[in-house]
């Protein structure tokens, strides 16, 4: 737990006990320390932003009504995670934007397309360039757009698993349990994704880069 | 311990990152780093990537859609 937003939410029974006696505070807290990261992962579904907030809503009545009913078979976070994902894929399938789950063919990004031709078999053409420390909060700020516009044109499984992992935060059997997917894929659909991200940020700093 | 070559040392990143690989192929993998600069640049790209990636622009719930959700939190204990 406390992974997702670095929020520091109490242990799960805590957290259980008092929404089933109707803290408001304790409600109020995961509210605010879930819900950007829910709005987040809802848009890897859906079309639109207010569509994804909607999703999101929709998540928390489904928590509310369900809460009293909750088995502590999987974590909170998990829980709500899965409700979440559930209510995003109905809702981008009305929007006919549907996932193709079950395959794999969409995410046949290929070695070849990263920009990984600078690595021969033998070793590296050209090494990679260093890149700047983005200490200005100007470059950190584009560097933050660059990567949020970015993930919108990945391969969705991709997506929605750099999405869970690295902006999220939650751990690989996190992500495989809320996705219902094995350690493996998870892995691959990572690394490919990770890979198409190092390389618009390589793209992003040589394009600023001073001239030495 | 394994050899690998750049290419596929590059494959193996996220997996050597989870700590997912056998003895003999973190073992390789760690060799490889520590003498080639190429592959020694290229991991931390990953991790700089991975740090990036964990800094995601804020984003909240509309204020109204939010305190909804406060009422109907609060609705339920009456039912």
């Amino acid at each position: 737990m406390g992974s997702l937003a670095g929020g520091e939410l109490p242990p799960d029974d805590v957290v259980v006990t008092a929404l089933r006696a109707g803290d408001e505070a304790m409600f109020a807290a995961l509210l605010d320390t879930w819900s950007g990261g829910m709005l987040r992962v809802a848009r890897s579904y859906v079309s639109t932003d207010h569509s994804a907030e909607e999703v999101v809503q929709d998540t928390w009545l489904a928590v509310i009504g369900g809460i009293d009913a909750f088995q502590s078979r999987s974590s909170v976070k998990t829980w709500v995670y899965r409700i979440l994902i559930n209510t995003a894929k109905k809702r981008g399938a009305r929007e006919s934007r549907t996932l193709p789950w079950s395959s794999f063919e969409h995410d046949g990004v290929s070695v070849a397309d990263q920009g990984f031709d600078a690595v021969l078999p033998g070793g590296w053409k050209e090494l990679p360039a260093a890149w700047p420390t983005p200490e200005s909060e100007a470059l950190a700020s584009e560097v933050r757009g660059l990567i949020a516009e970015g993930l919108a044109r990945l391969p969705p499984r991709q997506r929605i698993v750099i999405t869970l992992r690295d902006v999220e935060g939650c751990t690989s059997d996190e992500v495989c349990e809320i996705l219902e997917i094995s350690e493996a894929n998870q892995r691959v659909l990572l690394h490919r994704a990770r890979m198409a991200v190092r390389g618009w940020l390589a793209d992003y700093f040589e394009s600023v880069k001073q001239p030495e | 311990m394994k050899r690998f070559t750049c290419d596929e040392l590059a494959g193996l990143i996220t997996a050597y990152l989870e700590d997912a690989l056998d003895r003999p192929a973190r073992d390789g993998v760690r060799a490889h780093l520590a003498c080639c600069e190429g592959c020694e640049r290229y991991v931390e790209q990953f991790r700089a990537t991975i740090g990036a990636l964990g800094d995601p622009p804020p984003e909240k719930l509309p204020a109204d859609m939010r305190d909804r959700l406060m009422s109907a939190f609060r609705e339920r204990r009456r039912l």
